[in-house]
Parts: structure tokens; sequence; C-alpha cells
């Protein structure tokens, strides 16, 4: 294997479009090469030193959260945590705090397992993901991206730079909840992620739910605005969203759970993401991250 | 191969290795020094747990040449003087060590804690220790020793 460390944005991609493959953090890869799942590639570049790629930058059009950003910064981040907190809740709960310095949002993304954790928060925000090579840059949506289990649509010659989400509706929150048989260096047994926006009234105005690890991809739930706008956030209407995620699951078995305990739970905890992210939308506080702030998940 | 400069505890070492080195064989087998362990292999057990740049990394799943010219830190560096740092020697008085084999592991995560957070609660303790296993002492006095190293501190 040939290996080199990229100062620029330039270079990495240079090296991208002469075969080589980016590192980052390296959690996924290098655990990934030992369990056999992967192998190292011929060429290989570090993008970890690429400080352009670590910012959190605002501005009139939303957030655009550079691929290099660690889970330790997303869960601690003032505007994360503050307007996009189900990704904080997501982050908070990656690995350990040795695997949170390391990993990015970006390796999180394009590893593009089903069951990542910051994948069905940054769907139900909204988010795109910037794809850079020596020819430009396209914005991709997520749906669009993932393809399959540890599969997207980017090309070998194509990096991602950022994710990018539009500004928050007020009166909005999110949040992030996972199954988890334990508090530390878990993976999602399954998850799902909520956004919900409130009329003046208190109404629901719109709400989006994507799940993880019950399909191929992370997926969108279909039809939730339709279900809940104009409805108040009572228990027929958390009933009828743990159904609609329900339905749309198509879990498999595998070590961790069957298919039927799978499809169940993720309408749990979809439930419980609406709640969360419905009493944030209200500006009640609750800690980052949801799981633990309101006991879901692993008892302590 | 691929040559590099590898800083650890202060001092530079040349590195010639296999790009696909991990760091932790690169420290034991290259750089000499075996404080830090090989638990699991498979970033589960914490028990390689070494600083980058002040921050906790696990050394099995790190690549050693994405280390180059950076500051590492393991066991054998966090002692100023000849005597043992504060939260090494409350882990003996605690008994927060049986076997061993976790407890280099268990300082690096408890040194970089400390380092950000200088007077943690309990459930911060607990999650800066939730990447590292003991199978020994239940925790317990694992715990008690940071408590007492912030008290001492």
């Amino acid at each position: 294997m040939e290996f080199s460390i990229a100062t620029t944005v330039a270079e990495a991609l240079d090296a991208l479009q002469n075969g080589a493959r980016p590192v980052a953090g390296g959690t996924d890869l290098v655990v990934g090469v030992r369990h056999g799942k992967s192998s190292f590639p011929d060429q290989l570049v570090a993008i970890d030193r690429l400080n352009e790629l670590k910012s959190i930058d605002a501005s009139d059009a939303g957030v655009r959260v550079g691929s290099l950003v660690t889970h330790a910064q997303l869960m601690t981040d003032p505007l994360i945590t503050d307007r996009y907190s189900a990704i904080a809740d997501a982050s908070a709960l990656v690995g350990s705090p040795a695997t949170r310095n390391v990993g990015t949002l970006g390796g999180n993304v394009m590893n593009g397992s089903p069951a990542m954790d910051t994948g069905a928060p940054l769907m139900v925000l909204g988010a795109q993901a910037e794809l850079a090579s020596s020819a430009g840059s396209v914005l991709v949506d997520l749906a669009d991206l993932w393809t399959g289990p540890g599969q997207t649509s980017a090309a070998s010659d194509q990096l991602c730079v950022a994710l990018k989400m539009p500004v928050r509706p007020e009166r909005s929150g999110s949040a992030y909840v996972r199954l988890e048989y334990r508090r530390a260096m878990e993976i999602a047994v399954v998850g799902a992620a909520a956004s919900v926006a409130l009329n003046a009234d208190g109404t629901i105005a719109d709400a989006s739910v994507a799940l993880a690890a019950v399909a191929p991809t992370i997926i969108a739930v279909d039809g939730l605005s339709t279900l809940a706008a104009g409805r108040t956030v009572d228990e027929q209407l958390l009933a009828d969203v743990a159904s609609a995620a329900s339905e749309h699951a198509s879990p498999i078995s595998d070590l961790r759970a069957s298919d039927t305990y799978r499809r169940h739970t993720v309408g749990v905890m979809a439930k419980r993401a609406f709640d969360a992210a419905a009493r944030r939308a209200t500006g009640e506080v609750i800690g980052i991250p949801v799981n633990r702030a309101i006991g879901i998940g692993a008892a302590s | 191969m691929t040559s590099y400069e590898l800083n650890v505890n202060g001092t530079t070492y040349p590195i010639d290795a296999e790009p696909s080195r991990n760091l932790l064989s690169v420290i034991r087998d290259q750089v000499g020094l075996t404080g830090t362990k090989e638990g699991c292999d498979d970033c589960e057990c914490g028990a390689c747990m070494v600083l980058l740049d002040g921050q906790p990394v696990n050394s099995c799943s790190y690549l050693a040449a994405q280390a180059a010219e950076r500051e590492v830190t393991t066991i054998e560096g966090i002692m100023t003087t000849e005597e043992l740092a504060p939260i090494q020697q409350n882990m003996l008085d605690a008994g927060g060590v049986q076997c061993g084999f976790c407890t280099p592991g268990m300082i690096m995560s408890a040194t970089a804690l400390l380092a950000r957070t200088p007077d943690p609660s309990e459930e911060e303790i607990k999650i800066g220790l939730s990447g590292n296993l003991c199978r020994c002492t239940g925790y317990a006095k694992i715990f008690d020793a940071i408590k007492e190293t912030v008290v001492s501190l």
C-alpha cells in the first residue's frame, strides 16, 4: 500500500483521481480490514489534516458542517446542540470518547452503514452531501447518496467535503433515539430520528421521521408530514407515528435482533424521538443525548 | 514501506514501517514501549489507549503513519518526575489495579478526562472511561481513584 498525507483539499482530490482512497479517523477502515470486511486499498491518502474541512459555518442559508468535524465536536457545538439537536444526540452515542475524537461526520455518512447513527438525523434535517472532485462540486440528496449497505453513489474520485442543512424553522425541534444493549461501543439495534415544527397554536406544521438499521440504507418514513400536520402531539398521534415507522421498515434478522423485534422496536424509537423533538420545539430543554436524558436504552 | 518521524512522550523516533501498521504495534515493537497493551485488538476494550495531541485514541485501530509528527503520549509518558503521577498512585492506593492489564488504558482515558473536565461528576467519569473494559475490579475502585485524584490536584 502507498500512503500519503494530504495538506490541501486539492492534493487530496488529485490523489483520489489517481486511484487513492481516503482515510480520516480510520475507525471504520482499520477495524473493517481486521474483520475481513474490506482490505487496504493500493493507495491511501490521509485527509485528517485538512483544517478547512473541520469547521461548522452558519449562514443565512443554513449550516455547512465540514466532513472532518468529529462526533466530539458535534455533540458539544452550541449551534448543533441547540438547532440541529438530533445530530448531537446521535454523535454523543457513537463509540466511546476515543471513537468520537477521531470519528468524523463525513466518515460516518460515506461509510454508508444502514445502522449509522448520524444518518437518520441528517435526513430529517434535510441535509445534502457536498461531493468534490477535480471537476468541481455537486450537492447530493442523502436518499440518492446511500444505495445499499456500505454503498454510495459517489464516484471514486469524489470526496465528501461537507454536509449542508437548511435553516431550521421557528418553533422546531429534532431528536435521535436508538435501541442499544449497552451504553458504549454500541451499534444501533434500531434507531429513529424526528424533526417537528409547530404552528403558533401548538399544532404541528411539519414533521419528518427517518429510521436506522431497518432497511438496506437509512430511510425516511414517507407521508409522515401529511399524517401529522394540523394535529396536536397526543397519545393517538404518537401511536400513529409508531405504526407508520414499523410499517415502513423492512428489517433483517441477524446476530443482534430478529426482524420482528426490529420492526416493533423501531416504532417505539420513532414515537420517543417524535415526542422528544416536539417537546424541544416548545422550548423544553432535553439534554444531549436523549437516550441518557430520559432514560431510553440500556439501563444504567 | 513508508518513513516518518513519530513523536512519543517528547522523543522523536525515526520509523520505517508498512503504512498499514497500527500505532499500537509501532509503539510496542519499534519504539519499544510495552506499557500500552493489546487487549481485543478490535477497538472494544481500551487497553491500547494512548493520547494523540492530548486526546484519547485506540492505538490498535489507528494507522501509525497518520500519527507522524503529532504528539503521542503513552503510559510511560505521564510521569513528569521519577514519582508516579497522582492518578497512578491513587489507582494503587484505591485498589483500582488487580490483574493490571487494563490499567495503562484506564489511566490514559482518566488523564484525558481530567485534562478536559477537571472536576468530573460520577456520570462524566463513567462516560470518560466508557471505552475501557476491566474484568477484575468492577470499576468502583477505579472511579474512587479518579475522584481521589480530583481532590489531590
